[in-house]
């Protein structure tokens, strides 16, 4: 085969460009108005986004009380961030981990994880978050242990299994057999070959996180006021969908596009991380 | 040949099919003439790369779009042949020309059962319902299957490797075709069934009437089978004629190598033992798997005794599931064993762990089969190599000095260090591993089917480095192979084994010539090239 480096697509470039400029405004968006994302101003109430009959001094308008939906969607952007890359984190780290001890261990504690893992992958899980965000007070804490909890076991799964595979592999009994001591083993051979499996599930998972953030706070659940997520912006919105659509309709853009762009990025990184499509060179 | 009235079963004049641009050469044939006669028996003889299968596959009218027939002409009884893969072409497979492939297994649909699958080839080419089951039996009994009703009702996993070659034969012959093109049918499997298969495929072509297009890397079995020769190299004829004239005179370098792998011919003795190295006394192992219900025990090694000496190596020989690869790894005290003692320098090491386990290591190494899982993707070559001394406390940069004066040794030169294992062939990775296995100054090196995954003419230059090396650094070695040509090059004394036991052992030469045992006596009968007079 002649080894040449495939140009990345345009709609990976876009989307790429998309996430960079959505970074940059969850971090500094704040300063793009001179208002604060809870100020209320009940004279400025409802007022529409520039081109549609409002003016610069609210750019996109504001929402029922008055508050700027410029800044309140940079600071929502900010939390869904936050929320979906530490989410995911949790369930990716947690996950990793359990399934490359399942794996080294076998046995017991091998059973034990992989029945988790079935259980886990049993449950409907927007289901359990509701009952327990309904019967807890809802902190952000939890919620972000909940949305944490969604999704460990597909990389325990992959883990385990990828784990087990690379056991199996010559260069694991040749350095066994140099003398190499279980930690070498694991941490210089087995994880760096494993790795991108998990890097990969994660590119899945983030926009996953990303959707059930916004759903949980759309239904109330996820982030409460009066601090906003771009879901939470949504749902408060939602009453006046027909009278003031850019309280629904901003946020829904960020939503989608956000999501849009990790897949595209992740199936990206997915192929170039292949490793039956992996050629050194 | 003298002219015959009927036309040649298979002529390919002045063929050529072109590599697409990029590849290590223009051509993966090129100046291919072939003639059969009815009743032939043709061995296309080459290793990996030289374009044999790909002759094959254009006989076959399969060759894959990426490859181009470029110029020449392939006619069957007479006919030329209609272009590649055009529907033409599948009314003359299976009724003009028909091929079996290496791996048996894999060329049987696994959820049907073998009746139905046999049967669908005569359905495809028109046969009324009402006949397809006598003609299935009667070809399962021709291949000579001990249960041919079981056969038609069993599925693809249920056989052995052996079974399910005798099925692919029965479903290539099923429409009595001309030709039939066997690719390395035989490799796969064991010496034993080896040679079964190529006696039913020398009984089928009598029987009705069929040429035989054999190819294979193997002399043994051109010397076994083989009317003709044709011999490749790199896409082109080296050298071609009747078998016996090749086999007695080779013309060509190439084909003297070839020649040279496939004897049974001994090394020269090395002299006297040194004092014993390793030391088994009783070994057992047994692997146990699942509980209560599907509880299975595999006693893998059975009151394995033997007796490693300095300087000498031991051939452990038997095949698949003969126990040998575990004994391997009981020496290497990778498994632990059930009971019996291992003792390396006259010291009981069986039950060793910790440091003295990890001293053991450096001094007991190990050269395993498959080359390309053997090395860690992401080590680059020095790494590899000096990951041992460095394991064992040497500073890493002596450590990879240490590993840059190993891999000049095994051959390798100063540009292989920073290159990854990917960017090397199969030969060129085994000759790393070794150098990570020497690199530690082991008093024993384990080689596990160590050149069983390469090319006859790979195969001989590393054994080659493995003796080499051994006279100049002095390590004993326990060499285990399937293969009875390479114990016969590499070893001082062999140990035969069946079923995890020992069945004979002694000096290499005299088990050879004068073996003791009914087991070993058919392990040698079998090895190919025995009945061509080959292991002179």
């Amino acid at each position: 085969m002649a080894e040449r480096k495939t140009p990345i697509p345009l709609a990976v470039k876009l989307a790429f460009g998309f996430l960079i400029l959505f970074v940059l405004f969850a971090l500094f968006g704040q300063w793009l108005s001179p208002h604060e994302y809870r100020a209320t101003s009940l004279m400025d109430r409802l007022k529409p986004p520039v081109g549609f009959g409002g003016d610069w001094t609210y750019p996109l308008g504001t929402d029922a009380r008055g508050r700027d939906l410029l800044v309140r969607l940079a600071v929502g952007a900010q939390i869904t961030l936050i929320v979906a890359v530490v989410g995911t984190l949790i369930g990716a780290i947690l996950g990793s981990l359990l399934g490359i001890l399942a794996a080294a261990r076998r046995g017991i504690v091998e059973t034990i994880v992989v029945g988790a893992i079935d259980v886990q992958a049993s449950l409907p899980i927007i289901v359990v978050a509701l009952f327990v965000l309904a019967m807890f007070d809802s902190s952000f804490t939890l919620f972000l242990f909940l949305i944490g909890l969604t999704g460990w076991e597909v990389y325990a799964r992959l883990m385990r299994g990828a784990v087990l595979a690379a056991r199996e592999q010559g260069y694991v009994t040749a350095v066994r057999a140099l003398g190499a001591s279980p930690y070498r083993i694991y941490l210089r051979h087995i994880l760096p070959n494993v790795i991108s499996v998990a890097l990969v599930q994660f590119t899945v998972n983030l926009p996953l996180t990303v959707l059930l953030e916004t759903a949980l706070s759309f239904l109330g659940l996820g982030v409460q006021s009066p601090l906003t997520s771009l879901g939470q912006i949504m749902s408060e919105g939602r009453d006046r969908l027909l009278t003031a659509w850019w309280l629904t309709v901003f946020p829904g853009i960020v939503i989608f596009l956000l999501a849009l762009s990790i897949s595209l990025v992740g199936d990206w990184v997915r192929d170039r991380f292949d490793p039956t499509l992996r050629t050194e060179t | 040949m003298a002219a015959s009235p009927t036309p040649p079963v298979l002529e390919v004049r002045d063929l050529r099919i072109a590599l697409p641009p990029g590849a290590d050469r223009d051509h993966a044939a090129d100046g291919i003439d072939l003639t059969m006669a009815p009743g032939q028996t043709l061995c296309l003889v080459g290793e990996s790369g030289s374009g044999k299968s790909v002759i094959a596959q254009a006989i076959m009218g399969m060759l894959p779009p990426v490859l181009r027939m470029e110029r020449g002409r392939i006619t069957l009884q007479g006919t030329e042949t209609p272009p590649q893969r055009s529907d033409r072409f599948n009314r003359l497979r299976g009724t003009q020309v028909a091929m079996v492939f290496q791996d048996a297994v894999s060329s049987l649909n696994p959820i049907q059962r073998v009746g139905r699958q046999l049967e669908e080839i005569l359905q495809v080419h028109g046969v009324p319902q009402s006949q397809r089951r006598k003609r299935v039996m009667d070809m399962l009994a021709a291949v000579q299957l001990p249960d041919p009703d079981r056969a038609y009702r069993s599925y693809p996993h249920e056989m052995s490797g052996g079974q399910a070659q005798r099925i692919v034969i029965a479903g290539a012959l099923l429409l009595n075709p001309a030709l039939l093109i066997a690719d390395e049918p035989t490799t796969a499997l064991d010496v034993t069934t080896q040679a079964e298969i190529l006696d039913l495929i020398d009984g089928l072509k009598k029987k009705f009437d069929t040429s035989v297009l054999f190819i294979t890397h193997d002399f043994g079995v051109v010397a076994d089978i083989a009317d003709h020769v044709v011999v490749l190299k790199d896409g082109l004829i080296v050298e071609h004629g009747a078998a016996e004239s090749v086999l007695r005179a080779p013309q060509h370098a190439y084909t003297k190598r070839l020649l040279d792998a496939a004897s049974l011919e001994g090394r020269a003795q090395g002299g006297d033992a040194g004092a014993p190295v390793l030391t088994v006394r009783d070994l057992n192992l047994t692997y146990r798997r699942g509980f209560f219900f599907n509880r299975t025990e595999v006693a893998a090694v059975r009151d394995v005794n033997l007796t490693l000496h300095k300087g000498q190596t031991l051939a452990v020989v038997g095949e698949s599931g003969s126990g040998k690869s575990s004994l391997a790894k009981c020496l290497l005290r990778l498994e632990d064993v059930e009971s019996g003692t291992i003792a390396f320098k006259g010291q009981d090491i069986t039950h060793e762990r910790g440091r003295a386990l990890r001293d053991f290591r450096a001094r007991v190494q190990v050269v395993l089969q498959d080359p390309f899982g053997a090395l860690d993707p992401r080590f680059r070559t020095l790494d590899a190599v000096a990951e041992g001394p460095i394991i064992h406390g040497v500073p890493r940069k002596q450590a990879h000095e240490r590993a840059r004066q190993m891999l000049e040794r095994v051959g390798l030169g100063p540009q292989a260090a920073a290159r990854y294992p990917q960017e090397f062939s199969g030969g060129q990775r085994q000759r790393i591993c070794i150098a990570r296995a020497l690199v530690l100054e082991p008093e024993v090196l384990i080689a596990d089917e160590a050149v069983s995954a390469l090319d006859v003419s790979i195969q001989v230059q590393i054994l080659d480095l493995f003796t080499e090396l051994q006279k100049s650094l002095g390590f004993s070695m326990v060499f285990i192979t399937h293969d009875l040509h390479v114990a016969a090059a590499i070893s001082d004394r062999v140990l035969v084994m069946q079923n995890g036991r020992v069945v004979e052992e002694g000096p290499t030469a005299e088990v050879f010539e004068h073996p003791q045992k009914d087991y070993t006596r058919d392990l040698l009968n079998s090895a190919p090239g025995r009945k061509g007079g080959l292991a002179a």
